[in-house]
This record gives structure tokens, sequence and C-alpha cells, in this order.
């Protein structure tokens, strides 16, 4: 009997994995495929011929280069804005003593529930007639997609490295404030050296978030040459929809940094996830 | 207060100082300017001059002369309350299984996890691919097993249990949190139990299910707060087609705002979203004290 369920689980584990991992399979033998090949019927999974030439195709087809580009400078950008002010941030609300702090920092935790919609129209507005103020463009360039990242970031981010700093021992911090040390430097020298894997955890799901962001993108950038590798793909797909095999190796690269990334810190993605989940 | 004190205090607001500013000009400004654009006709772009306050009139129209906003309200409200169950039992089942000690546990944790990690154009991309009526391999697998090969995204009928079957693949993050959650159940209640010669379903119900219950809990809020989201995948995938049948209410929104410029009746929509979402979070919440066990805590 208990023989029986084992290998029901099992079976069961299998059938469940091969769904969960078929579409990147299906994708992968399409992006290698002749064009005939990919409307063939029946389809077959193995490549034959294999044609490598895809993907030298789909980069070829788009600026495919600088998309890659202004998607690393931005998602890069961003990621050290969250990380530098995130974690300031944090540490006021872990450790630092002052008035109206339990307040904000319930502020905070609620306006992780507020739809982004309900914000985005009048910071839409502000970015827009910023301009006539001074003088300068907001929309069409980077500032918008990256300045909040400067502002603390996302709340949940705030929120994870707060109760990591929460965990470490207050005693050496105090310690190193009895040998002279100044708040800042008690905050660069001891809690981020400590932190390590929170600040780990953070750097990988906001690059991740701010890799896959389309919607900002999609509202703020209007040129082609400024425009993110996620419009550019979506860009490919109106101009070249017919031609799948590419599509699908243009789609291949575009997520092989996350899934690179993913196979590289899946520790601390695991952590982050059950630590926000749990405490949550 | 001490002189040491007002030097923390001033610290504390220094080092707190980005995100007070980000909540004053990117969150609680806009809020406000938002709710009042809500009562305004405006394209955002022209002068204020422009600007027009028309009342309630947005809500009025919204609610009495826009069958697009009752369809996308429709279709988001189904697709919540579809998908939010379907992953949630997935989520819990997947995680159950992994938790029998099997060997491999790393593997399948990654392959179930992977998914979920993965968005964007590029994941749509692979679906629209998928889910082709004439070359992708769903239609194909179903036309081996001689099963009935449905229109998927080009059928009304259809359209939306393809997002559906999406949100359904991306719950390895829900699924990790369950793991997590199970894995600190202590053994001694399980033991207590079976010595009480209860059975692994009378376990499930009466050991694991409360002492997982406030992880559910967790999972239940955000997943209806995402499943009011989706964007990206309608918009690349169907634009809202065909026949408004995946016109989801983010998508909507966006037109409004971001293609037609009708900034007041955008924001008359974002208001709408929130109360909705507001109103089935405390929905939850309330409900939390029949269901949700907290532990240290008496039962009543």
């Amino acid at each position: 009997m208990k023989w029986v369920s084992r290998v029901g689980v099992y079976a069961l584990l299998i059938f469940c994995s091969v769904l969960f991992i078929t579409p990147f399979l299906f994708a992968l033998s399409s992006s290698l495929k002749k064009l005939d090949g990919v409307y063939a019927y029946p389809p077959s999974l193995i490549p034959n011929p294999i044609q490598w030439s895809n993907y030298h195709k789909a980069v070829t087809a788009l600026p495919f280069g600088q998309f890659l580009l202004n998607s690393a400078v931005i998602t890069l950008t961003c990621v050290a804005g969250q990380l530098v002010t995130g974690a300031l941030v944090a540490y006021s609300f872990a450790r630092l003593r002052w008035p109206g702090r339990d307040l904000m920092f319930l502020v905070l935790l609620s306006t992780m529930m507020l739809p982004g919609q309900v914000t985005m129209i009048p910071t839409f507005i502000l970015w827009t007639h910023l301009r006539d103020f001074t003088g300068i463009d907001w929309v069409g360039t980077y500032k918008p997609l990256i300045i909040p990242s400067f502002l603390g970031g996302a709340p949940i981010y705030i929120f994870l490295l707060r109760q990591f700093f929460k965990g470490i021992p207050i005693e050496l911090e105090d310690a190193a404030r009895i040998d002279g040390c100044s708040t800042i430097q008690i905050f660069w020298r001891i809690v981020l050296p400590l932190s390590r894997p929170a600040l780990t955890t953070v750097a990988v799901l906001s690059f991740i978030g701010h890799w896959h962001d389309f919607m900002g993108p999609l509202i703020y950038l209007d040129r082609v040459e400024k425009y993110t590798l996620q419009l550019g793909l979506r860009m490919f797909q109106t101009v070249n929809g017919g031609f799948t095999h590419y599509l699908m190796a243009a789609s291949i690269l575009v997520l092989l940094p996350v899934l690179i990334l993913f196979f590289v810190a899946q520790k601390q993605l695991v952590q982050g996830i059950t630590v926000t989940g749990i405490k949550g | 207060m001490t002189k040491q004190a007002r030097r923390e205090a001033i610290e504390g607001v220094l080092f707190a100082s980005p995100w007070l500013i980000g909540f004053l000009v990117l969150t609680a400004g806009p809020m406000i300017a938002s709710f009042l654009l809500s009562f305004t006709r405006w394209d955002g772009i022209s002068p204020f001059s422009a600007l027009r306050w028309i009342g309630a009139d947005n809500y009025g129209r919204l609610l009495h002369q826009d069958p697009s906003f009752i369809k996308a309200l429709r279709n988001t409200g189904f697709y919540a309350m579809v998908s939010v169950p379907l992953g949630m039992c997935a989520a819990l089942a997947l995680a159950l299984m992994l938790n029998q000690r099997v060997r491999g546990l790393a593997i399948f944790r990654t392959i179930f996890y992977l998914p979920s990690v993965v968005s964007g154009v590029a994941t749509s991309m692979l679906w629209l691919w998928l889910f082709n009526p004439s070359f992708g391999g769903i239609n194909f697998v179903l036309h081996s097993l001689r099963l009935p090969e449905p229109g998927w995204l080009s059928d009304e009928g259809t359209a939306m249990w393809v997002f559906i079957f999406m949100s359904v693949w991306g719950v390895g993050n829900t699924m990790l949190i369950n793991l997590a959650g199970l894995q600190e159940v202590p053994e001694h209640l399980y033991e207590a139990a079976a010595l009480d010669g209860a059975g692994s379903l009378l376990r499930f119900r009466h050991v694991t299910l409360p002492m997982l219950s406030p992880t559910l809990f967790f999972n239940l809020i955000m997943g209806i707060i995402g499943s009011f989201q989706v964007f990206t995948s309608a918009y690349v995938m169907t634009g809202g087609g065909p026949n408004e049948a995946t016109l989801f209410y983010v998508l909507y929104l966006y037109q409004k705002a971001f293609e037609q410029f009708q900034m007041g009746y955008a924001s008359a929509m974002a208001w709408i979203l929130f109360a909705i979402v507001l109103a089935l979070t405390l929905l939850v919440i309330r409900s939390s004290k029949a269901w949700v066990h907290y532990e240290g805590e008496r039962a009543s």
C-alpha cells in the first residue's frame, strides 16, 4: 500500500514536471528549426536539421545589441538604487528610533496593497509636465524608470531587508558605537557586510522584476533607439510575426539572462520568497 | 529628548528620507491627484487650463454607458475567481507531494519554480506559439489523443482559459511558500495525531491545514491582488480580443489612459479597481478569523 502511493507520487511529480518544462522545450526546438520545419505536421521535438543561424538572424534583424545594452543599463541602475536606498531606509526602520517611525512603517506596508494603476497616471502627468518647469525632457528618457528605485524602490524589498537587519545581534552595533563609530559607519562596516545574503536576494529579485518590466518602458519610451529588450521583442513580433523560428530564438535570448541568474542564485531566490511569504 | 535621542531621530529621518520623499512624491501625492483627476476630463498632456471639472460623470459613464468596461470587469472577475482557487490548489498539491521526502527534491523544485520566475513578453511569445490552433504543441497532443482541438486564443469561449492555464503554470512561487510552511509544521503534532489513530486524511485535515492556514491566507491575498494586474500577456497575446473576450481590467485602463489619453476616465477606473481590491482583501481578512489558525492563540 505504502509502496503504491509512493510510486503514485513520483508518477504525478514526473507528469507535472513534463507539463511545466514543455513550453521551454517546444520553444527551444522551434527556435532551431527551418521555417518549413516549424510548420511541419506532425511537429517533431528534435529539429532536423538544426539551424543555429536562426539566432544570428534574430539578433541582426533588430538592433538587438542596442536593446540589450538599454535593458542592462536600466536594470542594473535600478538594482543599484534599490540596494543602496532600500538598505538605508530598511536600517532606519529596523534600528533607529524617530518619532512616527512605527506609523510610517505601517504606511509602507499598506502601500504594498495599492494597485500601481492608481499612481501610474498622475506620475506620468508629473513627468510630462516637469518639462515645463525644468526645460529638460523627462518622458522619453530613462529617468522616470530609474528614479523610483533611488527613492527606496519597492516596499517589499525594504520590508525584506528590515526583517533581516532586525535579526542581526544588536550587541555588535552597540560595541561599535562604544568604540566611537557613527551610525553611517556602523551601517556601512558592520550591518551591510553581515547582510550579504539578504542583499543578494533583493538584488536578484529586483533584477528579474526590472528585466521583465514591460508597462514602464511602454509608457515612457517613445524612440526605438531607447527601447528595452521587452519592447524590442514586441516590435519584432509585430514586424516579423510569421517568422516563428526567429521569434522563438529572440524570445529565448531575452529569457537567457534570467535563466542563468535563476540557476546561479536559486538558493537566494528560494530564501527570499520564503522569508517574505512566511513572515508576511 | 536627550541630545543623543535627538541625534538618532535626525539620523533616522535622514536614513529613511529616500522613501519618505518617494512616498510623498510618487505615492501620496499621485493618490490625491488621481482621485481629483477622476472627476475631470483631461488628456494629461495639454496645459492645465484644458482640464474640465465634470463631477462624478466618469463614474456614471463607466457604470452605465460603457459595455467594454463591464466586459473588462466581468472578464477579470471570472479570471480571478477561477485562477486564484485553481492556483492555490495546484500550489498546495505540488508542495504536499514535494514534502513527502521525495528523492530529487531539488530538481523537482527547480522545475516547478522556474516558470514563475520568467514572465514578460518572451513568455507570452512561448505560449502564443504553444497554443497556436494549427501548429502549436497543445493541439497536436490533443489531436493525437483524438480529443477536440479548440481554437484557443482565436475563440471567444476558450481564450480566457489560456490565461488561466498560464497562471497555473506560474504557481511555483506560491508552491515554494507552501513548502516552507509545511516544513515548519512540528513533527510531534503528526506523531501525536497518529497515536490517536488519525489516518493520513485526518492528519491532513486536522494538522496540516490548520498549521498551514496563515501561509494559505497570505497566498490568497497576494493571489487576489495579482489576478487583477494581468497586463503584459494580454497586451502581447490578444490585445483584448477576440471580441473583448480577454479585455482585462488593467489592459482597458491602459488603453484609455495611454492610447486614447482619457486620463480622467482612466483615473476613475483606477479608483474602482482600488476599491474592489481593497474590499476583497478586507473580506478575506474578515473571514480569516474563521479559518486561519495562529499558533499560540487559544482556539475559540
